[in-house]
């Protein structure tokens, strides 16, 4: 049975579509076929993070409207096998995204494949409100800093009353806390909310604490999920996330300050 | 104490203060949600209401909907400033 996974936060620029991307890449890496697709209508981007750009020739909205059928807007991955994206329309006009025409592209995308992702827009309007009501589960990306956790919160509140399984009283929406652009060193020094204290306000499990690093942004500079560059920590961090989301138990990384010679010479 | 520590001590703040600031506004947010959609709109009415006898701040109402058993509890507080009368409170079920 297909799942539906929202990537959404609320507030912009925390990581949705990195995570997206990871997430994506590192489910059909394990083997399942995964549609990964961007409700960011009018500011497209997955497709860029995913180094697909160049072989997207029609979109979302051009399947809702019958101008092509899912075949030809998918965009096959070309290194990793079984994984798919679903380009988001460049359009000015919003409500070019129906919730009738929602709700059959990703009827169809469930009997294809085993898992689709759903890259949900800023904010807690039409678009993010489109991109988490088929949700089974929801992936909150979320920053150590106020009003992420405020706007992630608020998140959690729709996701319990505003989802398909939310009105038709079925199981609700599986939530899981990702913590993105940590920065132990800084938490270490009292800067910064702890994974702890987050998890503490927003208590929902954690799935995952992805570091502050620069393997995000030289990743999304060549359009490589950065979950494929094993040897970077962002890599590794998503890539845990992906195997606990999977039901794997793994004990979280990444969480301690790397020490500087500073560090060592004064022994903090 | 170091003087690393001393820095330390100063910063260890920062985070608590915030940690501190999102549980509540956080608890007072999840207070609203669940309740009806027409709730902002009467607290403001409320407000309005208020103000025509006397002067209080943006923040001196809160309306918020618990539930007790199998019926829900309208909670309304209104906070008056000082020098007047001590606040009200009033429950309806
Ligand atoms: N763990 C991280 N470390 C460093 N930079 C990050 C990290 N996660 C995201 N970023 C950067 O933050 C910016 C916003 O990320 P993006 O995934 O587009 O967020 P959103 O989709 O939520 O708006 C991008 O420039 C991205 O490279
Ligand atoms: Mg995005």
């Amino acid at each position: 049975m297909a799942r539906i996974i929202v990537v959404t936060s609320g507030k912009g620029g925390v990581g949705k579509t990195t995570t997206s991307a990871a997430l994506g890449a590192g489910l059909a890496r394990a083997g399942y076929s995964t549609a990964v697709v961007d409700f960011d209508v009018g500011l497209r981007n997955l497709d860029l993070v995913m180094g697909c750009e160049r072989r997207v020739v029609y979109d979302f909205i051009n399947v809702i409207n019958g101008d092509a059928n899912l075949n030809q807007a998918l965009v096959k991955d070309k290194r990793v096998e079984g994984l798919h994206v679903l380009p988001a329309s460049q359009t000015r006009d919003k409500d070019a995204l129906s919730e009738a025409g929602v709700a059959d592209v990703l009827d169809a995308l469930r009997e294809r494949f085993d898992y689709i992702v759903c890259d949900s827009p800023a904010g807690i309007e039409r678009g993010a409100a489109l991109a988490m009501y088929h949700a089974d589960d929801a992936v909150v990306v979320t920053n150590p800093e106020v009003s992420s956790v405020r706007d992630s919160d608020r998140v959690l509140g729709l996701l319990a009353s505003k989802t398909k399984r939310a009105e038709e009283g079925r199981e609700p929406v599986t939530e899981y806390l990702l913590l993105t652009r940590y920065s132990p060193a800084r938490v270490d020094k009292g800067e910064m909310l702890s994974h702890e204290d987050v998890h503490e306000i927003l208590s929902i499990p954690l799935l995952g604490v992805i570091p502050e690093s620069e393997a995000v942004l030289n990743a999304s500079n060549a359009g490589v999920p950065v979950v494929l560059e094993s040897d970077t920590d962002a890599g590794q961090a998503y890539n845990d996330a992906v195997a606990r989301y999977l039901g794997e138990e793994r004990a979280h990384r990444f969480l301690d300050e790397k020490k500087g010679l500073l560090g060592r010479l004064f022994g903090s | 104490m170091s003087f690393l520590d001393y820095f330390r001590s100063q910063k260890k703040r920062s985070a608590a203060v915030a940690k501190e600031r999102l549980q509540i506004i956080v608890a007072h947010e999840r207070g609203q949600r669940g309740g009806p959609d027409y709730l902002p709109m009467m607290q403001d009415e409320l407000l309005q209401v208020i103000r025509r006898y006397v002067d209080v701040g943006d923040d001196a109402v809160r309306l918020q909907v618990d539930r007790d058993g199998d019926y829900e509890v309208l909670e309304l507080n209104v906070t008056l400033p000082e020098g007047s009368h001590s606040p009200v409170s009033a429950g309806e079920p």
